[in-house]
């Protein structure tokens, strides 16, 4: 089988919505596989369905038709072993820095408490942020707050690391300081990530592949190899060229398929 | 230490202003007594006990009904939260019955139980229970969906999310809606006390009552003033500890 050296198999993954303005085909016989330790970044217009299927590979969400595997193992619900990391850090207020990450940790593992600690500042520290572990999370940055975000997905060792946008809400100093921190993680942790953006440039700087979606119904386009050394720069020239080559495609199909949408008389 | 200097000061002007109107005769003497005159009749009130057991009587009529408030309140707001039979049905009776004012219990809870504690206990109780448990449904309904999703990802299900995540994600609310709860107890249970005539004890509504009908204004005055006392204490006591935890923790201002 194909699969068997996959991380995740997406096998024909077909999920409708319904919504106010009739039924949204948010993702249409999608099939995708995903190696283990790759970055994936999912890039597409809004509405093309990447998020959606981020969701049905955390299992917050189920698929009509098709089925979604992780190491062979079908995905009927979330589990720490596939973690998210949405847009908004989604971290808990009423906890400090250092029980948002140990909250994962604690569902997952079952060790002593000061070995459950000594972990969790591990990952702090590897995002840099082990001063602040008994700050309330009010007092963090919107990076910060990401931050600890990683950290709390990355403790509890999912095999896959999902994330959502995560960066879009930053500013550009913040996100791109956290580019280079999160290449060195998953250089040292090795995870594989499925990382879902609208920012072309965001995803050849991070991906080693990068997965074209397109809307209407939701489907994938075109996939981009990125073969650029690490660790990489946003600015770089040489990225900045693979950029633009993708959102030409990206455009292309958006055309393409806004005749369509034209044509049915949908819009 | 010069806002509070200020606020004192304020209220020094009020009573100057009190004292002054006295004077200048611009009401009755019966209508209107001196600061000092109510002040007499505190220190003599105070004096004898009466205050100190009438107060007594009330607070333990209050926390009695509003702890049974509480007890049937947060459970009743849950369950409205979590299930929407329960929130079509007794939401909706509680949204009906926290807009019926709490003395309009009275003449129901005289004819079932009489001149008697228990008429006292279940307006009190009645008037904090329906406002507690629309604040906790609220409350619980208006936790950002992110964070049940969160919790769910990384492993949590069904009572550890009700505990550890959908609890702690309301704490504002809850407390926001148990300050709301005691104000309501409180102005339920004066109103049954100045209403429902017992003689199992005399509580500070009795007073104001008696006050009333004694045509001693000083009286009416003083507990008043006693009960505005006791309200704004109880909000530091009970309540402002809470908040201020918010305020460290949420970074909410309270």
């Amino acid at each position: 089988m194909s699969t068997a050296r996959s991380k995740l198999s997406i096998q024909a993954v077909s999920k409708r919505f319904q919504a106010s303005g009739g039924e949204v085909h948010a993702l249409d016989e999608v099939s995708l596989e995903v190696k283990d330790g790759e970055f994936v970044c999912l890039v597409g217009p809004s509405g093309c369905g990447k998020s959606t299927l981020l969701n049905l590979i955390a299992g917050l969400d189920r698929a009509d038709q098709g089925q979604i595997l992780a190491d062979d193992q079908v995905i009927t619900g979330p589990g720490p072993d596939r973690l998210v990391m949405f847009q908004e850090s989604a971290l808990f207020p009423w906890l400090d820095v250092m029980d948002n990450v140990l909250f994962g940790l604690k569902r997952k593992q079952c060790m002593p408490k000061k070995e459950l600690r000594d972990l969790a500042m591990h990952y702090l520290r590897l995002v840099g942020l082990e001063r602040f572990a008994h700050a309330s999370v009010h007092e963090l940055s919107g990076g910060m707050k990401q931050r600890v975000a990683l950290a709390r997905a990355l403790a509890p060792k999912p095999r896959v690391l999902l994330m959502d946008e995560p960066f879009a809400a930053l500013d550009a100093m913040t996100r791109e300081q956290l580019y280079g921190d999160l290449q060195r993680i998953w250089e040292e942790c090795k995870k594989t990530i499925v990382f879902v953006t609208h920012n072309v440039r965001e995803a050849v700087c991070l991906g080693d592949r990068v997965v074209l979606f397109s809307p209407h119904p939701g489907r994938i386009r075109e996939q981009f190899e990125i073969h650029l050394p690490r660790s990489r720069d946003i600015n770089d020239v040489h990225l900045a060229e693979h950029a633009a080559l993708i959102t030409q495609a990206l455009k292309s199909h958006a055309q393409a398929g806004a005749r369509t949408v034209d044509g049915k008389e949908v819009a | 230490m010069k806002r509070t200097l200020n606020i004192v000061l304020f209220f020094l002007a009020l009573l100057v202003a009190w004292e002054l109107c006295v004077r200048a005769r611009v009401w009755p003497k019966v209508l209107l007594p001196s600061p000092l005159k109510v002040g007499e009749y505190l220190g003599a009130a105070a004096a004898d006990g009466t205050l100190l057991s009438a107060s007594w009587v009330t607070l333990k009529r209050l926390l009695l009904g509003y702890v049974a408030g509480i007890a049937l309140g947060v459970p009743l707001g849950l369950l409205c939260a979590r299930f929407k039979y329960a929130q079509d049905t007794l939401g909706t009776m509680a949204l009906g019955l926290q807009t019926l004012p709490s003395v309009c219990w009275a003449p129901l809870a005289l004819l079932w139980f009489g001149q008697t504690e228990w008429a006292v206990f279940f307006i009190t109780f009645m008037g904090s229970l329906w406002s507690i448990a629309l604040a906790v449904e609220g409350g619980v309904r208006n936790v950002p969906p992110i964070y049940a999703r969160a919790a769910r990802t990384m492993g949590s299900r069904g009572l550890h999310t009700w505990i550890f995540v959908a609890l702690p994600a309301a704490l504002p609310f809850v407390v926001s809606g148990m300050k709301q709860g005691w104000a309501f107890a409180w102005r339920s249970l004066m109103a049954a006390e100045i209403y429902v005539t017992i003689l199992t004890g005399f509580g500070l509504g009795h007073l104001l009552h008696y006050g009333r009908e004694l045509n001693a204004m000083e009286q009416v005055i003083a507990i008043m003033l006693l009960i505005v006392g006791i309200g704004l204490l109880v909000d530091r006591l009970l309540f402002l500890p809470w908040e201020r935890f918010m305020h460290r923790r949420w970074g909410l201002s309270g």
